[in-house]
Parts: C-alpha cells; structure tokens; sequence
C-alpha cells in the first residue's frame, strides 16, 4: 500500500449510499415512486467491476459454489464488515445468503413500522451481487428477502443457458 | 492451490468501491439529466446532505476545538481530507484579506479510474466535494462557499479547489440555548 494512495473512510460509503437511495428514490421521473431498478443498476456496475480487480491475483474458482463461498466470506466481509453467517443451496443453481445483521440495515429501527421502506437499502446489494457474479461468469437473478430487520436473505438463482 | 495466499485488503477494498460507486453514480446523473450543469448541481446537493452529517463523525473523531480565524478553518478542512479520503491537499493561494484560499489536492481517490469523454468536458466530476465543505462548515455556523479552479481531468497540471469565506451564521442556535 503506497502512503500517497488515499484511502477513503468507509463511513464515506455509508453515506454515499444513503445519498443514492434517496436520489434514486426521489427523482423517478415517470411517477414511478419507490422504483428501484436504477439503484440496483448502479450496484451492479459497481460489483461487475470491483470483482474483476479483487480477483485478478486469484485462481479460478473450480466451481459455482466455491464462486459463492468467496462472495460470502472474503468478499463480504471487506464490504459488510462481516461473513455472511449462513449460505445454502439446493445444489441446483438456487443459493440463499443468511445475513443477520446487515450493515444498511443495521441503523434502521427494528420495529415493523420501516419494514415497508427495507428493500431500498438492499437493491444496491442485490445489484452488488448480480455484477460480482456476472463477471465471474454466473448470470443470476438476486432477490432480497426481509422479515426482521437487520436479517435479510439474498435469493440468488443461477440462469443455465 | 493456496488461496491464502492473497487476502482482500478490507480498507482499500471498500476504498475502491467508493469510488466506483461514486462513478456509476455520476454516469446515472448524466443518464437522467440532460444538462452537465444540473448535473454538477445535483452532485452539490448530495455532498451538502453528506457534509450535514459528516462534520458528527469529524468532530468526535478528531475532538477539534473552535476555528479562531480562517487560517484555522483551512487546516480542519484539510484534516478533513486526511481524515475521510485519506489524502493531504495542500493550501494555497491565500487573497490579501485572508478569506480565501485554495487547496491543491493531489491523487484524488474520487478520479482514480477516471477519463472523462470530449462530450463531458463541463462536468465537475467532483463536484461532491464542494458539497460536503459547504454542508460541514454550515453545520459549524460558517457559510463558505466553493468550486473548482483546476481539474487534472482536464487535463489541467493539479486540481484546485478554491473556498470562500462567506459570512458567519449567527441564527443558526435554536432559540432559548446559549
């Protein structure tokens, strides 16, 4: 790591999604409120490119699940701060990432009064994880699933071609 | 085959998504607005409601003291950048009458995969920046204001950001507090 190099404060990123979310959120243009497709655009360009500099000095993966694996350990934890605490899989291309405790989740009141406002903080992720998965191959569909917060569930399901 | 031998570096990592996401960001704005100028705009907003906050987190963590001139101001500001983008601009270019300066950033972590295209040559592509100053002094009762001189993205020698001292804000104190 040279000491010229900055390095940017993760609280930084915090805030720049909390900026995007609104953004996105309030300028659907077309009176498509709470239209999210944007942000889970933005995250997925994001994670298409992030992925390929993490990755450069790696080996290939040898399968899809070991695809997983690193997105639930390695590449989780520099994001989030924490591993994923729970991945399973049907064996047949569906994976579902168990997190307990997610960082954009995680300063929101747990109560069932802001669940209805969850899924914007997750689409960037969902977008996150799709681009990831994307440049190593994987063309998936993410879906996140919140039913106490700070808990979520991502639902990846590889597309076979 | 060691997979060890390579760990993700969790700093620079996080570092490198910022910037990335702040890039998608800026091509989404330039996707949605048809003019650059709104678009330096809307990026101003965003750094103001990130500054708003981002003065909490300075102050607790550099347990600051009052500015007793502009000189002073200048170097928390520049703590800021150290602080948050891990970078040390240099200050220059002081007015006779003390109350604005520029600061020469070098090695902008927000540029760093950065070429702007011919078409994009008005956009302040960092233009955050000036944002999250002006939000983080109001929030200090100092209206300053900021903008770019220079901008290596045009292929300028550095990148200065010049900021002007504007007014104090006397009313910002809720009424009944000392």
């Amino acid at each position: 790591m040279s000491v010229s190099k900055g390095l940017v404060d993760d609280v930084l990123f915090e805030f720049l999604h909390a900026e995007l979310v609104s953004y996105v959120l309030n300028s659907s243009k077309d009176g498509k409120k709470g239209d999210v497709t944007s942000l889970e655009y933005i995250g997925f360009s994001s994670g298409y490119r992030i992925i390929e500099r993490l990755t450069k000095e790696w080996p290939r993966f040898k399968d899809e699940l070991e695809t997983m694996k690193f997105i639930c350990t390695d590449f989780w934890s520099s994001i989030y701060k924490k591993q994923i605490d729970n991945l399973r899989t049907n064996h047949q291309g569906v994976y579902v990432l168990h997190e307990n405790s997610f960082r954009f989740l995680r300063k929101i009141s747990s109560g069932r009064q802001y669940l209805e406002a969850a899924p914007k903080f997750v689409a960037f992720t969902c977008g996150l994880i799709r681009g990831a998965l994307a440049n190593l191959g994987l063309d998936c569909t993410v879906t996140a699933e919140i039913q106490q917060m700070p808990a979520c569930k991502f639902h990846i399901q590889v597309q076979k071609n | 085959m060691s997979r060890q031998g390579t760990r993700l570096d969790p700093k620079k990592v996080n570092s490198e998504l910022f910037t990335l996401t702040y890039g998608a960001l800026v091509s989404q704005l330039m996707k949605d607005y048809e003019n650059v100028e709104e678009v330096n705009k809307q990026l101003e907003r965003m750094g103001y409601n990130i500054g708003i906050r981002l003065i909490e987190d300075f102050l607790a963590r550099t347990s600051s003291g009052r500015c007793y001139d502009f000189r002073d101001t200048a170097e928390k500001i520049q703590l800021g950048f150290r602080t948050f983008l891990g970078i040390t601009p240099t200050i220059s270019n002081w007015n006779p009458s003390g109350d604005e300066f520029s600061l020469i950033i070098d090695n902008n972590p927000l540029t760093e995969f950065v070429e702007l295209p011919d078409h994009c040559l008005n956009l302040k592509y960092s233009n955050i920046l000036t944002g999250v100053i002006r939000g983080a002094c109001e929030m200090v009762q100092m209206e300053v204001s900021s903008w770019f001189v220079q901008d290596q993205l045009k292929g300028d020698n550095v990148t200065e950001l010049r900021v002007k001292f504007v007014k104090r804000l006397e009313d910002a104190i809720p009424a009944g507090e000392d």
